[in-house]
């Protein structure tokens, strides 16, 4: 039986197990929507921007490790999600991205709603299509969630026209994907991650530096396990927090720039670095000419691409970090040596927990304006560091890293690699879509908050009790920091004089508002906030002229801090 | 160092932008590209001139084979190869530069595609040594105008 290409799309996607999708309707995705309208199985929820649905999108990829759908219209429905496809594609994270487009014969034409959205997102994808002909829709959206939450996985675009999802074809969703040009390698080389254990083994100061990979391929708790069985410290990326537990005596804290004192001196003193699904990024290694200056590295990573990249390895390991970590488990677990290397090492965890105790995260219990990182320990308080968080960008962001612990992965949805702010909010709403039952928190900056504000109609309007925490400095907090220490002070466009009234705000969103302007209101407010039903802004007043510390200067070695 | 680098991508529009704007986005610098379809047509061979020290090349060589578009890469620097160039160059031919550039085209098994009073149109092909050389002997005579194909590059054997 013939099928509409808008009826193959929505039938597609019941049949690809996709039951929610966030989009934002249009003229070129008509079709569709009709569709929709029809349909049982598939739940569309309506965001109030279109970046707003592709950042939902990610945050239910983030929290529930599936593959987050959007759907928008042609045009500026289409460019309205660059930037959280970016975010996305930075990040590693499974989202499918489904765009309209005018008509086949008026691509190119500069019709109405036009944008070369293929061209656009070309950079910014794992991969995109431009559907041609309906017959190839329903395989062209199987590539897709397999290339999207496959290998490294990333965001995939693909851009139908409207007269493709207007003509007739036969349903036939294939079985297997094949692409030619796509075979992820998931097995690591034995005999390299033999020769990496070995050469562990021989080293005395050991650090495991752990990214992102290990909560994209599901390997954390063998991480755990690893780490415990030899003794070895370890360091989260901030896209690795929840990747090993924040609580156990082996966790160093995170590293790089805002990372603690204790894990950058670690990976400076260290003699072998074992890097576990992390990229180096230069927010992690400062100069990287004095980065692990004695260290060797044992780099294991499923893309190839990011191994050689910002440093030299010595011993590449491209797989999956589940096969590679199950193999050097079992190539130590239950043996001499292993029982050995911990206690060869103990003098290294014994050093490395003094590192912990001269300068461990902190900050001025001053009297007067709230601390903002008061405020995270009272979430995390108050939370039991069960809640999943999400974070905005800036200085909320670092401090959410540094004073809340997490102990599981995907409890930390944060934009890494791109550093977006508005992004928390939306991916906040995302994953409290994906995880009904939990505790969905947003640490936010009262910058950041604005850019999607508008999202709360959205949560209001499906019940995501989503609880956002605004520390509100009145000030681009993260900006402002720069300046103060780099631009003597001249605070160029970072004060926020024109900052809405949150509660009421809230209010008029129809959801709840609660205010604290003092330190000793803050567990009160926030307990009652968490405890009210559906979503929430909790408008902290924060000490505007605070500081996130430790800092590493930009291009400055790890070794450089500035502490509190 | 320079590299000569063989990609076999699916033959479908938009290939030819995933590669150049790889290239482009990550600030790695092409020399020359030649792209047409192989015996198979749903898939094209690209060969590609870039330069770099070794960790460029390495990058260059995995990004490339990360394209979902791309299905084999052979770097075939340092491999024994049949290189070509296509050229066609726009000569002075005067009276009394007409002979020189006669012997010239002979010498180099060139061949005359067009004849105009004054000027002579060339077509040459050859390896970049070759094609290097006739231009520099053909210089003095008065060059108007060349076009290159950018190189083509193939395994000898098997
Ligand atoms: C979309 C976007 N624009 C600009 C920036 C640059 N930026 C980084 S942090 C920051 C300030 C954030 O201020 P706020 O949200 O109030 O958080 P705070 O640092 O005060 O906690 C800015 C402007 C960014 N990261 N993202």
């Amino acid at each position: 039986m013939k099928m509409s290409g808008a009826e193959i799309f929505v039938k597609a996607l019941a049949d690809l197990g996709v039951d929610v999708v966030f989009g934002y309707p249009g003229g070129a995705v008509l079709h569709i929507y009709d569709e929709l309208f029809k349909n049982t199985k598939v739940r569309h929820l309506l965001t109030r921007h279109e970046q707003g649905a592709v950042h939902m999108a990610d945050g239910f990829a983030r929290a529930s490790g599936r593959t987050g759908v959007a759907l928008v219209t042609s045009g500026p429905g289409a460019t309205n999600t660059v930037t959280g496809i970016a975010t996305a594609n930075m990040d590693s994270i499974p989202i499918v991205v489904f765009s309209g487009q005018v008509p086949t014969l008026m691509i190119g034409n500069d019709a109405f709603q036009e944008a070369d959205i293929v061209g656009i997102t070309r950079p910014c994808t794992k991969h995109n299509y431009l559907v041609k002909e309906t017959k190839d829709l329903a395989r062209i959206m199987k590539e897709a969630f397999y290339l999207a939450s496959t290998g490294r996985p990333g965001p995939v675009l693909v851009d139908m026209p409207k007269d493709v999802l207007m003509s007739t074809a036969e349903y036939v969703l294939p079985k297997e994907v094949s692409v030619r040009g796509y075979h992820p390698n998931y097995e690591g080389h034995p005999k390299q991650v033999e020769s990496a254990i070995r050469a562990l083994l021989e080293k005395e100061r050991p650090v495991l530096y752990v990214g992102g990979g290990i909560i994209l391929s599901s390997a954390a708790s063998l991480l755990t396990d690893f780490a415990r069985i030899l003794g070895i410290p370890v360091t989260p990326t901030l896209m690795g927090m929840g990747a090993f537990p924040g609580t156990d005596p082996l966790y160093m804290g995170m590293l790089g720039m805002h990372g603690t004192y204790q894990a950058n001196m670690a990976i400076s003193h260290s003699d072998m670095i074992v890097a576990l699904g992390a990229r180096f990024d230069d927010r992690v290694t400062g100069k990287v000419d004095e980065f692990a200056p004695h260290a060797k590295i044992i780099h294991v990573d499923i893309d190839p691409t990011s191994i050689q990249k910002n440093v030299p390895v010595d011993i590449p390991i491209v797989g999956d970090l589940k096969d590679v970590l199950k193999k050097m488990i079992k190539l130590v677990k239950g043996t001499k040596e292993a029982a050995a290397y911990r206690e060869k090492i103990a003098p290294w965890r014994e050093q490395v927990r003094k590192w912990a105790t001269t300068h461990p995260l902190s900050y001025k219990k001053t009297k007067g304006k709230i601390k903002p990182q008061y405020v995270v320990e009272q979430v995390y308080e108050l939370t039991k560091g069960n809640a999943i968080v999400a974070t905005e960008v800036g200085q909320n962001q670092m401090w959410a890293a540094q004073f809340y612990k997490y102990d599981r992965p995907r409890t930390f949805l944060s934009s890494g690699g791109l550093g977006t702010m508005g992004y928390g909010f939306p991916a906040a709403i995302g994953a409290q879509v994906a995880m009904p039952g939990k505790l969905v928190v947003d640490i936010a900056g009262d910058g950041s908050i604005q850019m999607n504000i508008q999202e709360l109609a959205t949560a209001v309007q499906y019940r995501q009790p989503v609880k956002v925490v605004i520390l509100n400095n009145g000030v681009l907090g993260m900006v402002r920091q720069w300046q103060e220490l780099f631009f003597q002070g001249k605070y160029s466009q970072t004060c926020l004089p024109q900052i809405p009234d949150f509660v009421k705000l809230a209010e008029a969103y129809g959801a709840k508002g609660f205010r604290a302007t003092r330190t000793e209101d803050v567990a009160g407010v926030l307990k009652k906030g968490f405890e009210a039903d559906g979503p929430v802004f909790i408008d902290i007043a924060c000490d505007p002229n605070e500081m996130v510390y430790p800092m590493v200067p930009a291009g400055a070695p790890l070794t450089k801090m500035l502490l509190v | 160092m320079r590299h000569t680098i063989s990609v076999l991508v699916e033959n479908e529009f938009g290939v030819l932008s995933r590669v150049s704007g790889l290239f482009s986005g990550r600030g790695f610098n092409i020399e020359s590209l030649s792209v047409a379809e192989t015996v198979d047509p749903s898939v094209s061979r690209m060969t590609i001139v870039t330069s770099g020290n070794d960790q460029i090349i390495e990058q260059i060589l995995k990004q490339l084979n990360k394209l979902i578009s791309v299905i084999k890469v052979v770097d075939l620097t340092g491999a024994d190869t049949v290189d070509r160039e296509l050229v066609l160059i726009k000569v002075n031919a005067d009276p009394e530069t007409k002979t020189e550039v006669l012997r010239l085209v002979d010498i180099f098994r060139a061949k005359i595609v067009d004849v105009a009073p004054r000027c002579y149109t060339v077509e040459m092909t050859g390896d970049e040594a070759k094609v290097k050389a006739f231009l520099q002997l053909l210089r003095p005579v008065g060059i108007k105008e060349v076009v290159r194909t950018g190189l083509v590059s193939i395994a000898r054997g098997m």
